[in-house]
């Protein structure tokens, strides 16, 4: 996958990444999309409505990177919704309007966004729960914590200094203002692309794609897999800061946002199983489906059908993706016939 | 115990040829067995004998040839229409419901049913009543297959076959998964299934079994047919000569001018875990030792063992003089150790990423601070081994079996090994790339690596390897120098008469 060979270079190989990999059709719906709204809505394009839209962007593009790890490496993760909730309900108990408790809180939510993480992965590969399970108990647990803790409703309030992340800029001449959401979000895009082309996320693919054959060159596979779903639980936390600051404390924050990752990766190109899939196409995927949103509502449609959007998204993305796994399949039942016959099987 | 009751030719297999992907597996083999026969089939690992066994079956298709039953041509496209037509096979891997009875099982799909209900009571008593023909008394119908052993979860298939009314019962390997005592149970249904006029055809490795039981054999070798013998008027020295019988051709290159055989890099006491016992051995700088052995004999454990996957429990290995225990493959590759697996496509290569993912996968999974320097000299490593892909970008799954091997080999050779094990490199590649992989090995211990050669394929471990290591049950029956015939190597590994062969 582009992810995995840097040597993808050249226009050949670019001409490859766009039309004949799984990466490709996000960017060409992104463009597509993008070309719709400029006919609808050209005021749309304005710095200040754009930047408005990064802003709105930013914690869910954050979120599909972390759900990208996860899934390239043949997992996943129902837990981050939760843990977005959870940790704005946290922040605003904790810090409670109290303005020198902003960075302490962040400290500690980024050390429970990570803790989350380690027990998603040391369960899922150590205890070897399906992660499907894992994260899905971890969602619930999560849930029913913070109701227990709050009492049912979020208490306390955020400091100014916490909320500026989510809502606040810097001014520059021309845009005006660029959102500390984006600035954060691309520093997050620039890292997570630099790792995945080194030598951990190398490892990660080729797991995802082979743990048999990764674990044999020499990979500690559940290491390997823990750290995914660390970083999940880090980028998750990153997410969670933002969207409090911008929308504020509600006991709803977070809710469903784990399904609207996983649909964001997909539509991106990220096979489900693992193993193929760029991340620049998870975050674009991200992108591509607050653009689709805004349009709707470009559109006047009501925003209830978001789910449904939603869920035909996420099954046309799947059926797309499953056209080559159909081809391989189909491969792949002929392969046993060309090996069996010399080696051993059966002998 | 050879007493024939010849009442007539049940089946006769005339001119069958098989090919998979352009390569024939199997030229035009003959073979006739008569009602009531024991007929061994016998040949080295890839001489054809599965490849018999499944189009027999009915699950490959022959190319050209013909097979009569009862002297009616048939033709099955399916296990299920073989079966009907008289043909069972048992294969080494049971096909039983675990979880289902004795009878379910050999009922299943056609269970005798009044007004769309099962008859269970009867299902067992059939099933009862069959298994008393066939004097099996230690088996209830109605018991869990689960709870069975496995010899009786094998006289369940041969009952499930018989209640298909069965002319001719294939066995593959049917002793393999057996201990000794049951063995003779089932010496003593083949008897009663002999008597009733059933044809068996029996495979096996083991020459033991091939004379006690088999009326006549027949010796497949490279797919060809070598001949059919009565088993009365063979030995079994005999015999093995016909298995291996043919000349190494030159096809092997001698050792570069100048390949010094040097200190020990690599040595084994005492090794043993579940699968192995008393493994001793030592490699040098420089050389290539062969282990041979049959399939299921503990090469491959050996080679696991040494790289951490199934430890041995037991005994010592030593790296270049220091102690080594590896607990992981990880550990291994930081000692010095590669190993190219047997199963490419499996355990070697992440077959949905690029070339040159996958060709420095090793460094960065296992050797991620030193990635950098090394990764640059990959791209000379794949132009020497000659590797045909379209770009360093190319997915893996797109290239030949030989090319698949070259990326392995290179992901290997970049790390710089001490000692490289090989299982099986030449498996399911064309002759060029064959012919390539030798030329490397020898190029390799040149210049001082020292190497594992593990392979089914005897002409191979003789051919290249300075010391053969010989295989048996988990146990080293022999080690032997390098111009060793096939036949002595053969011996050693069916564990037959040692002592005589090695004189």
């Amino acid at each position: 996958m582009s992810s995995a060979s840097p040597a993808a270079t050249g226009p050949l190989g670019a001409v490859r990444r766009i039309f004949g990999g799984g990466t490709g059709p996000v960017f060409v719906v992104l463009l597509t999309l993008l070309v719709v709204m400029l006919l609808l809505n050209p005021s749309f394009f304005q710095p200040a409505s754009l930047m408005a839209f990064l802003r709105n962007a930013a914690p869910l593009i954050i979120l599909a990177a972390g759900q990208y790890f996860v899934i390239v490496s043949g997992e996943f993760d129902l837990s981050v919704g939760s843990l977005v909730g959870a940790q704005v309900v946290i922040a605003a108990k904790l810090i409670d309007g109290d303005e020198s408790r902003t960075w302490p809180v962040i400290m500690l939510m980024l050390g429970f966004g990570l803790l989350v993480g380690l027990v998603n992965g040391l369960v899922t590969t150590l205890l070897k729960v399906p992660s499907f399970i894992t994260t899905l108990g971890m969602m619930l647990v999560l849930a029913g914590a913070i109701r227990l803790w709050t009492g049912g409703a979020p208490t306390g309030a955020l400091s100014e200094s916490f909320r500026q992340w989510g809502r606040m800029g810097i001014e520059v001449p021309v845009l005006r203002q660029i959102p500390y959401a984006a600035l954060i979000m691309i520093v997050i895009a620039v890292l997570t692309v630099l790792l995945m082309r080194g030598p951990y996320g190398r490892t990660l693919v080729a797991t995802g794609d082979n743990d048999v054959a990764a674990s044999f060159a020499g990979a500690q596979v559940w290491q390997v897999r823990t750290l995914a779903f660390v970083l999940s639980g880090l980028l998750a936390t990153v997410a969670g800061i933002l969207i409090g600051g911008f929308a504020g404390v509600t006991a709803q924050v977070g809710d469903g946002m784990e399904f609207t990752a996983i649909t964001a990766v997909v539509l991106g190109g990220v096979v489900l199983g693992g193993g193929r899939g760029w991340i620049v196409g998870a975050m674009a995927g991200a992108l591509t489906y607050r653009l689709l949103e805004r349009l709707l509502v470009q559109l006047d449609m009501p925003s209830t059908l978001n789910p449904t959007i939603q869920g035909v998204i996420i099954i046309l993305a799947l059926a797309y993706g499953s056209r080559r796994l159909w081809g391989r399949r189909r491969r792949r039942a002929a392969q046993p016939i060309t090996t069996k016959p010399q080696p051993s099987g059966a002998e | 115990m050879i007493t024939p009751t010849p009442d007539g030719e049940l089946l006769r297999i005339r001119g069958l040829s098989k090919s998979f992907f352009g390569v024939e597996v199997l030229h035009g083999i003959d073979l006739t067995v008569q009602a009531g026969e024991v007929h061994g089939l016998v040949g080295e690992n890839g001489a054809g004998k599965s490849t018999v066994m499944k189009t027999l079956a009915g699950v490959h298709t022959a190319d050209s040839g013909s097979i009569e039953l009862d002297g009616k041509e048939v033709s099955f496209d399916h296990p299920l229409q073989a079966q009907r037509g008289g043909v069972a096979t048992v294969f080494q891997e049971f096909n039983l419901l675990p979880e289902r009875t004795v009878a379910e099982n050999v009922y299943l799909a056609r269970e005798p049913r009044s007004g769309g209900l099962v008859q269970r009571r009867r299902m067992e008593q059939d099933t009862a009543s069959l298994m008393q023909d066939l004097g099996i008394v230690d088996i209830d119908a109605g018991a869990k297959v689960r709870t069975l052993s496995v010899a009786q979860q094998q006289v369940v298939e041969i009952v499930k076959a018989m209640s298909f009314d069965a002319r001719l019962i294939s066995m593959d390997e049917p002793t393999a998964a057996l201990a000794d005592h049951e063995v003779e149970l089932l010496y003593q249904l083949i008897g009663r299934l002999r008597e009733r006029g059933v044809a068996v055809l029996y495979v096996s490795h083991r020459l033991q079994e091939i004379f006690d039981l088999c009326d006549r054999i027949t010796v497949l070798k490279d797919g060809s047919l070598v001949d059919t013998v009565e088993s009365n008027e063979i030995t079994p020295d005999e015999l093995v000569r016909k298995m291996v019988g043919r000349t190494i051709s030159s096809f092997f290159p001698e050792p570069r001018e100048g390949t010094e055989i040097g200190d020990i890099r690599l040595s084994v006491r005492q090794g043993g875990n579940r699968m192995l016992n008393g493994i001793s051995f030592d490699v040098r700088a420089g050389e290539i030792v062969g282990l041979a052995g049959l399939q299921g004999s503990g090469r491959t454990e050996i080679a696991h063992a040494l790289f951490g996957v199934e430890r041995f429990t037991r005994g010592s290995i030593t790296v270049d003089g220091r102690t080594f225990s590896p607990r992981s493959p990880r550990q291994a590759v930081r000692a010095g150790l590669a190993l190219v697996t047997e199963d490419r496509k499996a355990e070697g290569l992440a077959l949905n990423q690029s070339v040159a993912a996958n060709a420095r996968l090793v460094l960065d999974a296992a050797l991620p601070g030193r990635g950098s320097s090394r990764a640059a000299r990959l791209s000379g490593i794949l132009s020497s081994l000659e590797l045909a892909a379209a770009s360093d970008a190319q997915e893996v799954r797109l290239l030949s079996g030989g090319n698949q091997q070259k990326v392995v080999l290179a992901k290997w050779l970049v790390t710089d090994p001490q000692v490289m094990v090989l299982d099986e490199p030449t498996r399911g590649i064309d002759v060029g790339a064959k012919r390539a992989v030798y030329e490397l090995m020898r190029d390799l211990t040149a210049e001082g690596m020292a190497i594992i050669l593990i392979s089914s394929e005897l002409p191979e471990v003789i051919g290249m390897s300075d010391r053969i290591v010989v295989l048996n049950d988990g146990e080293i029956s022999g080690e032997l120098p390098h111009n060793t015939d096939e036949e002595t190597v053969m011996s050693f590994a069916t564990g037959q008469d040692n002592v005589e062969a090695a004189s």
